[in-house]
């Protein structure tokens, strides 16, 4: 079961929910548990996640040099690249390969009538496993600062998960590529949201993207307190099923801000988050 | 030829403020263009309530189809794709349309001409007028791609439009994280103004996005919001950016008037113009202003 925290807007508390539910899954449940950090851009779950590293893969992309002195400016690649990442100055001899450009498909390489693309390793991101207690395992996604192939390092991250027990996804923020990499892999998402107009308008946007992908789905509200009518009123309309509520409380954004596991905060919250987790496994159709 | 400054609104980490923040500059601003370059979940208009005058299509990336018919089972093109996007089930080629990168090798490969690249054109940009002055601002179709070539279109518009209305500055709430739409953000830009809170996420993540600007030689500022949650905190952050000659131009503090606010859809500075943050807010805004036509050759344009 593969379930990813997702939300629209940022700073909901996607890395809340999900340090929370793999903090409290890993405690009460038998099976495997584990978190994949694929919010590669900016991952923070390693500052709540307290856990042993084990192993470091590198992300590559297969990125072709061209050859000059083999190169007869035929132009082949450069039509073939989807991407405009070859630029050409016959006249100069001139051809090269914009690094930041290319998407790595191999297609200039595969149209070279004379051999005289190569393609090398370049470093993108990497991938870091870490033991949590005895049973689980912390994946972390994390992209080279600088690279713009986010959604690449997303999807190979997702391909270190072994296939067995409960798999949490923490997703990147946002509706596009890097999500859809996230969503489309997953059973099941979960939303977080908070009740204001940026929330609920940016909640709008996650549930039409998950409606588009076909995936069972639940809200988690973050920050409640606040009665903001219009996101109770959207979800009930739309009968999507509330997992539950987390309230703002100040000591709880003072555990937050110093990197605490949230839900392991106290014990009113560790309730909460509980019975997030006991919805969550009933609608997945799982049992603690 | 007139000219004008770009100011990016950033945070790295999501839900620090950055769009709050904007709103309450384009309350300040004079002569500006806004936009709202946070394109997977744009939330300007919430506030500026502009009103829409005209809708563009823009590409939202290519993907590979296949005609079935022509197909005849041979795998080549599933061999060649690096991304995994290509599967085939009883001997029928299905593509994961959320994997295709719409590259074209497998249609470049197949001997039959069995498939196609199909482009699309599911994002939009919207050209509007809001209270404060012109607004330009992007949303991506569902499930749609191309974040960082539509943030660079909506900047371009915003450019044209600064001559159109002899405007002096653009104003761009930029999207979180490190990654394309906010590389297409930084490219070009005069000034980034990073939104921070005092949590490790922030400072983890403003890190990175320094880092990621550092490439780009555009001057930084930091405002750290909400910076009495945790105030050791916030000193720390300050320190740090203190040793890497990063400047701390304001400090907010935690208040509900940000949310009150925005029920309202209006700015801090109009919901409570003689409240502290407003006050605060005005004068981050004028270091800002003051700074970028003191020190940086503004774009020509």
């Amino acid at each position: 079961m593969k379930i990813a925290i997702t939300s629209g807007k940022g700073g909901t508390g996607k890395t809340t929910v999900s340090t929370g539910l793999f903090h409290i899954l890993s405690r009460y449940l038998k099976h495997h548990v584990q978190l994949l950090d694929c919010d590669v851009e900016e991952p923070d779950c390693h500052i709540f996640i307290r856990a042993s590293k084990t192993a470091v893969y590198p992300v590559n992309l297969m990125i072709p040099e061209i050859k000059t002195d083999l190169c007869t400016f035929c132009g082949k690649c450069k039509a073939a690249c989807a991407f405009n990442a070859i630029v050409m100055l016959p006249p100069a001899k001139f051809i090269e390969v914009s690094a930041d450009m290319c998407h790595g498909c191999g297609a200039c390489s595969y149209v070279c009538p004379e051999n005289a693309i190569v393609e090398k390793p370049s470093s993108i991101g990497q991938i870091t496993h870490f033991d949590y207690y005895a049973k689980d395992e912390f994946i972390e996604g994390r992209l080279h600062i600088g690279s713009a192939l986010q959604t690449r390092v997303i999807r190979e991250t997702i391909t270190h998960a072994r296939q067995q027990g409960i798999i949490l996804f923490d997703s990147p923020p946002g509706t596009s590529c890097p999500v859809i990499a996230t969503v489309s892999k997953s059973d099941y998402v979960v939303m977080v949201t908070e009740p204001t107009p940026f929330g609920l308008n940016d909640l709008i946007l996650m549930v039409d993207t998950v409606k588009q992908l076909g995936k069972k789905h639940g809200i988690t509200i973050n920050k409640a307190g606040l009665d903001y009518k219009p996101l109770y009123e959207y979800i009930s309309q739309n009968n999507i099923p509330l997992l539950g509520e987390i309230p703002f409380r100040k000591e709880l954004a003072g555990a937050y801000s110093k990197g605490e596991i949230v839900a392991a905060s106290g014990p009113e919250i560790r309730k909460v988050f509980e019975n997030i987790t006991r919805k969550l496994l009933h609608e997945t159709s799982l049992n603690l | 030829m007139s000219k004008a400054f770009e100011i990016v609104i950033l945070s790295g980490k999501g839900g620090t403020g950055k769009t709050s923040i904007t709103a309450a500059f384009a309350s300040l601003a004079k002569h500006a263009v806004f936009t709202d370059c946070d394109v997977d979940a744009a939330d300007l208009h919430l506030v500026l309530s502009p009103d829409i005058y005209r809708t563009e299509d823009f590409e939202s990336g290519a993907k590979a189809i296949v005609n079935t018919d022509k197909c005849t089972g041979c795998e080549l093109c599933r061999d060649v794709c690096r991304f995994s996007a290509l599967e085939f089930k009883n001997g029928i080629p299905v593509i994961d349309e959320y994997a295709c990168e719409g590259c074209g090798l497998c249609s470049i490969v197949c001997p039959v001409d069995a498939i196609s690249v199909h482009n699309y054109n599911n994002n939009k940009i919207y050209f509007a007028n809001c209270r404060f002055g012109p607004m330009v601002y992007g949303k991506l179709g569902v499930a749609e791609e191309n974040s960082g070539k539509l943030v660079s279109k909506i900047r371009q518009y915003a450019r044209e439009l600064t001559r159109q209305h002899q405007a002096e500055i653009i104003v761009t709430d930029g999207p979180p994280g490190i990654g394309c739409p906010v590389i297409s953000s930084v490219t070009g830009s005069d000034l980034v103004l990073a939104v921070t809170e005092p949590t490790m996420s922030g400072w983890h993540d403003l890190e990175r996005l320094i880092e990621m600007i550092g490439g780009f030689k555009t001057p930084v500022f930091v405002v750290i919001n909400k910076y009495d949650l945790n105030e050791e905190m916030t000193q720390l952050i300050e320190q740090r950016l203190d040793a890497m000659n990063i400047q701390v131009i304001g400090k907010i503090p935690y208040s509900e008037t940000m949310v009150l606010a925005l029920l309202e859809a209006k700015t801090i500075n109009e919901f409570d113009p003689a409240g502290y943050i407003a006050g605060e807010l005005t004068r981050i805004w004028e270091t800002i202003t003051f700074t970028i036509k003191q020190h940086h050759k503004p774009i020509n344009i």
